[in-house]
């Protein structure tokens, strides 16, 4: 996690890296700065998050990095001006892959890695959680990086197939990824989803589960256990890959697998404090940082100086 | 009357036959509601989604967003009872074609509660950019796919399936926002949907040779409720306005009416036939119709009530009444 190229890796790895280490850093100092923030979730999934926009997603280039525009006004009949976050991802074609955001609250990680991936200008994040801002807390389908509503966990494995299955049904070859949180398989909806992509065969698309093993009332395993996950998922016909959710050939090796018909899903193991030792001290409080007194916060600000310096 | 048998089976297959971005999805209802044929015909654009709607209504937002429109087929209840916040969040906030049908309105079937959808209109209606249509006759269950398939956005309807009569002339079609002028008059203004346009036909004939002028009209659009005709006839009114529904009075086509009124400052008396804030069970159609309210007999009873008089009909003269095809007064010529 040190921005140092090592011998002998591919040259990819110092981008993901350093785009990783820039997720962290942002996220750190936002949360500092407002007193409050969703930093385990970016340590858990920056890796992940790199590797998908650097190494396992073909999405095409922004011109430059984009402004998040104001909200156009809710999507309807007579708004013709509604958009989606997808512009940050690039130009949609029938080769090129598509990013679909299921566990909202990621949406502030997503931001950060959008700037550290030159897709997003730095100014964009200013605008978190402003009024008549399109870079909302809980990301929605016109925030940056977001193409559908997913804050209602659960539905944006759906639509992802939903999309998935036009894309098949047209001959397309671009692939949905979808990125996921592990706390959100709880909700039926995407076990439904899943038998429906095994019985449809959409190996076009593919999910990667961050497994921090964190939900908002504290650990998972004492919230609603689901293990042995792995084994759930397989038996619902996907194709799954366990791996560690910071070792980047790992992250990236399932998308190069050849497509055998079932959907993938990469269960990332993450640590929740992944490059910041500071907030182990938290456990099992991870989902959202908010300090609980000033200390703590000046404790935070030190941190994020060693951090950046 | 003519009874005609599995008319969207048919009429879904002839009317898609030229748009392959239709697509057809089931939740293993199948024949139940009449996609059997499709699914034969056009087996490459028919999607088996099994018992899991709220994965079907999110799917079909996926679809729609890609430039298909998903035609969903099952049980009313299964799409708004289901998968309300799929609808909301998957479907109506991004304003994607999404077509739903919905089977077996209200009292439409013995399979008691948990299948008789009879508060869908006021839940749906409650979504923004949602667009609802109700079918009350073979005419309209052939028509409303043309009337749906031009909105810009997502679409519920309530269908009919089986054995349907043709009160409509087929060259009578439904029509977006425009409620059908079955029967001129000035006494009391009937407004109906779906089903119960049936009944109140027969009601209204006897009423009228009972010396009764009534505007009878059908309403098979019931979001966005705006036909200024629907004002008018209210408003001329001597006794008041009945309205007549196989739904919930909560919610129904009788809210709807009472709140254009009410805006409207029409100070006219308002009559809302239809289940009376309850919960209904499994039986038959005849027998729920009856024992909730919402019969022939039913009407007759608050028409009596509104214009104080008693005609002394019986429900042997009902049952006799033959209901030919009409065309509504709203069209110029009778072809």
């Amino acid at each position: 996690m040190d921005n140092q190229s090592q011998p002998n890796c591919p040259s990819w790895h110092d981008d993901v890296r350093r785009v990783a280490q820039g997720i962290r850093r942002r996220v750190l100092e936002h949360t500092v700065k407002n007193n409050g923030g969703y930093l385990s979730q970016a340590c858990s999934s920056a890796e992940m998050l790199a590797t998908l926009y650097l190494k396992v997603m073909n999405v095409g280039p922004v011109e430059r990095p984009l402004v998040p525009p104001p909200f156009p006004g809710v999507p309807g009949p007579n708004n013709p001006n509604s958009f989606t976050g997808a512009i940050f991802n690039g130009p949609k074609a029938p080769h090129l892959d598509r990013f679909i955001l299921s566990p909202a609250q990621y949406a502030l990680v997503v931001y950060a890695a959008l700037i550290e991936l030159g897709r997003m200008d730095p100014e964009g994040l200013n605008q978190f959680n402003k009024d008549g801002s399109t870079v909302e807390m809980i990301g929605a389908e016109h925030s940056p990086g977001m193409e559908v509503m997913t804050g209602s966990l659960g539905q944006g494995l759906s639509q992802a197939a939903g999309i998935a299955m036009a894309r098949k049904l047209r001959g397309e070859t671009g692939r949905v990824w979808v990125f996921m949180s592990d706390g959100e398989l709880q909700s039926g909806q995407n076990w439904e989803a899943l038998q429906a992509m095994s019985h449809h065969k959409l190996d076009n698309m593919g999910i990667y589960v961050d497994v921090n093993k964190q939900q908002c009332d504290g650990p998972i395993c004492s919230v609603m256990n689901m293990d042995p996950l792995a084994e759930r998922l397989a038996s619902f016909g996907a194709r799954v890959i366990e791996v560690n959710g910071h070792d980047l050939d790992a992250l990236a090796a399932p998308a190069e697998l050849e497509r055998d018909g079932r959907p993938l899903v990469v269960l990332a193991d993450t640590d929740p404090c992944a490059g910041m030792p500071i907030l182990q001290s938290r456990i099992p409080k991870l989902h959202y940082v908010r300090f609980v007194n000033e200390d703590e916060r000046n404790r935070y600000q030190a941190f994020l100086a060693d951090f950046c310096g | 009357m003519e009874i005609l048998s599995k008319v969207h089976a048919k009429n879904l297959v002839q009317w898609a036959k030229d748009k392959p971005e239709v697509l057809v999805l089931s939740a293993d209802l199948t024949s139940s509601t009449e996609i059997d044929l499709f699914r034969d015909t056009y087996p490459d654009r028919f999607l088996s989604m099994g018992i899991a709607e709220q994965n079907m209504l999110s799917f079909a937002g996926g679809l729609a967003r890609e430039g298909f429109f998903p035609f969903i087929h099952t049980f009313a209840v299964f799409i708004y009872r289901r998968a309300f916040d799929q609808i909301a969040m998957s479907v109506a906030y991004p304003n994607v074609p999404v077509r739903m049908f919905g089977f077996l309105p209200g009292i439409m079937t013995p399979g008691g509660a948990t299948h008789q959808a009879i508060e869908d209109i006021a839940v749906m209606r409650a979504l923004p950019n949602m667009t609802i249509f109700e079918c009350g006759d073979a005419t309209d269950v052939e028509s409303v796919l043309d009337v749906a398939h031009a909105v810009n956005g997502p679409v519920y309807v309530r269908m009919l399936r089986g054995e349907i009569p043709r009160l409509f002339h087929p060259s009578d079609k439904m029509q977006f926002g425009k409620a059908r002028v079955i029967q001129e008059g000035t006494d009391i203004t009937l407004l109906t949907t779906g089903i119960c346009t049936e009944e109140a036909m027969r009601a209204v004939q006897v009423l009228q040779k009972r010396g009764l002028s009534i505007q009878h009209m059908h309403v098979t659009t019931l979001k966005p409720f705006d036909d200024p005709s629907v004002l008018e006839a209210a408003a001329k009114a001597k006794y008041g306005v009945i309205t007549m529904e196989n739904h919930s009075i909560i919610g129904g086509l009788g809210t709807i009416v009472a709140e254009v009124m009410a805006e409207a400052g029409l100070g006219k008396k308002l009559v809302r036939i239809g289940l009376k804030d309850t919960f209904v069970h499994g039986a038959s159609k005849p027998y729920l119709m009856r024992e909730y309210g919402i019969d022939a007999m039913a009407l007759i009873a608050e028409v009596e009530r509104l214009v104080d008089d008693r005609f002394g009909i019986v429900e042997s003269e009902l049952a006799q009444t033959y209901l030919a095809p009409v065309h509504s007064l709203a069209k110029a010529e009778a072809l």
